[in-house]
């Protein structure tokens, strides 16, 4: 059964667009990530143009991220202010990350950029989750578990000014760091359709130190209104958010979501990361294959310029 | 100074317009009764009359949810001998044809070339073999074949370094089904009746198009006619895409509250289970 999508201007089969949105929800029910890594590069390969996809990925983020950011809000998991100085950060983030995917999009260079930053991200972190519950699952194996990291480690970061103190975090740290990861964040979720919460979490936690429970709790909060910010901006400026789109795919989402959730809960730890480092490797290689390959037709047809 | 023959049917295509759903639950009947009308009148008005009539089964392709393309029926008649080339013109606008190169073992788009006044969409049909039928200068002059399309590149390059490009935006096109490379078969019924079925893919762009029907004798154009069709969004999906155009910001919020809902409610409902 076909759907036509009125913003991305093509008809697609609803009922595999309603499997994609499932297989995501798998992986992030599975895995507690938004799933914006896996939906965005799915949707471009099924030939739905990037600029729809990023930002339509965007809207999808912003449903999936914020029943789990409530959950967390009633655990108290949240740091507010650490959120609203990232958030601070972060929309200053994405505004210019939206502003450069227009320019970049009227050079012909934002899916080369797009498929760079998967390519990078998703290569370099899942490469960092496979070497670490690799580890975590060969000391698991030997007595004596693993060992206890030291609670704080002093480094530069501590150094900087405009000190300021998280209570929720136990952190008295600059205002500068959490702004530069909520900038960070922006930038990523503007160009990549993603929450990002596979780089900003790990951020939290090794570059601010900040308590894991925290970490996750705070990023949920903060990428709810950074996508939202986005798929604001993206509609706005761009006219790329296709709400019919994003619909089937939250609709195919929230089913997934709870089938990964249920399977989740029969893996182990280690295990399950090692799976999701897999799959965002296999991502990345994807993408970058389809970069190194001689294309089929080297010259290719842009996409009207937007006005 | 044949486009004073070319006479557009805005006004009978006005008319048809207001009577759309009739004309869809009786088609076979219309169809007949314009024809033998439009027999008539050819007969009643002579040689020095039109010698070429023909009109669409519809004026207008609805784009609605479950869109997955259209067939327009092309029907007519012509007054004496000759053969019938049909041209559908997509409404025109601006092509840009990017080349990539290899660079640090990437492919990079590279060079681009801008063409103006390129149609979104054209495809042809014939009731003889194009290139026997229409002598290249009459194929020029009413731009028949995607060879004689009057695009104009805008680039510093030089010509002979445009053309690879020009054929590019033909192919891509014709991958996306936009120029279909097949020239359809129009249909003669007897010495006078033609018709012929208009494809129109699932990606067809909106806008306004323009059927141009010739009559050919003897190697000249003898009679042209001009048939608007329009292309357009129908229901929610037009809705929608309306509403994100002209109000994007309240699009922008909504977008947000409805992504905000539904991920609300799904976790409410779960929740339960």
């Amino acid at each position: 059964m076909q759907i036509y999508l009125p913003i991305a201007e093509q008809s697609i089969d609803v009922i595999l667009l309603l499997g994609v949105g499932g297989l995501v929800g798998v992986v992030s029910g599975l895995f507690g990530v938004g799933g914006g890594f896996l939906a965005t590069p799915i949707l471009i390969f099924l030939g739905i143009s990037p600029a729809v996809a990023v930002a339509t990925g965007a809207t999808q983020v912003v449903a999936s991220s914020v029943s789990g950011a409530m959950t967390q809000w009633r655990a108290n998991h949240v740091d507010v202010k650490m959120g609203v100085v990232m958030l601070i950060g972060g929309f200053a983030g994405s505004s210019a990350g939206v502003i450069a995917f227009g320019i970049l999009s009227r050079l012909g260079q934002i899916d080369l950029v797009i498929t760079l930053s998967y390519v990078g991200f998703l290569g370099v972190t899942g490469a960092l989750m496979l070497v670490e519950s690799g580890l975590s699952l060969f000391r698991a194996r030997r007595p004596g578990g693993a060992q206890p990291g030291r609670l704080h480690t002093h480094t530069w970061i501590h150094n900087l000014p405009f000190k300021m103190k998280f209570r929720r975090s136990k952190l008295y740290i600059s205002a500068f760091v959490p702004l530069a990861v909520g900038v960070f964040s922006g930038l990523l979720s503007a160009i990549m359709g993603v929450g990002g919460g596979f780089i900003i979490v790990p951020a939290m936690i090794y570059l601010i130190g900040m308590p894991t429970v925290v970490a996750v709790g705070t990023s949920l909060f903060e990428v709810v209104f950074i996508a939202a910010n986005v798929s604001f901006l993206q509609a706005v400026n761009n006219h790329t958010v296709d709400l019919v789109l994003a619909l089937v795919l939250i609709t195919g989402g929230v089913v997934g979501a709870q089938l990964g959730s249920r399977m989740g809960s029969r893996l182990r730890g280690a295990e399950l990361r090692a799976l999701l480092a897999l799959l965002v490797i296999g991502v990345a290689g994807k993408l970058l294959f389809d970069l190194v390959v001689p294309p089929e037709d080297l010259f290719s047809l842009s996409a009207p310029v937007l006005p | 100074m044949n486009r004073c023959a070319a006479r557009p049917v805005v006004g009978f295509a006005a008319a048809r317009w207001a009577r759309q759903p009739a004309i869809a639950r009786y088609a076979p009947f219309v169809l007949r009764a314009v024809l033998a009308g439009a027999l008539l009148v050819v007969e009643a008005s002579g040689a020095a009359a039109e010698q070429l009539i023909a009109d669409l089964s519809k004026h207008r392709v609805a784009i609605t949810t479950g869109f997955t393309g259209d067939d327009v029926l092309l029907f007519g008649a012509t007054e004496g001998p000759g053969d019938v080339v049909v041209v559908v013109r997509g409404p025109v606008g601006e092509a840009v044809v990017r080349e990539k190169a290899q660079i640090a073992g990437i492919w990079v788009n590279r060079r681009l070339v801008r063409f103006t006044n390129v149609p979104e969409f054209y495809a042809l049909a014939s009731s003889a073999p194009l290139d026997k039928l229409v002598p290249p200068g009459v194929a020029a002059r009413n731009e028949i074949g995607i060879a004689n399309l009057r695009i104009s590149p805008q680039s510093s390059l030089k010509p002979d370094q445009i053309a690879p490009f020009r054929a590019a935006l033909f192919r891509n096109k014709a991958r996306e089904g936009l120029y279909p490379t097949e020239v359809s078969q129009v249909d003669f019924r007897g010495p006078r009746l033609f018709r012929t079925t208009i494809h129109f893919p699932a990606n067809v762009p909106t806008g306004s198009y323009e059927v141009r029907v010739y009559l050919i004798r003897d190697g000249r154009d003898v009679s042209v006619q001009s048939t608007p069709l329009y292309v357009n969004k129908i229901g929610v999906g037009a809705d929608v895409s309306e509403f994100a155009h002209n109000y994007s910001v309240y699009y922008g919020l909504i977008a947000i509250a409805v992504a905000m809902l539904a991920g609300w409610i799904a976790s409410a409902v779960f929740r339960r289970v």
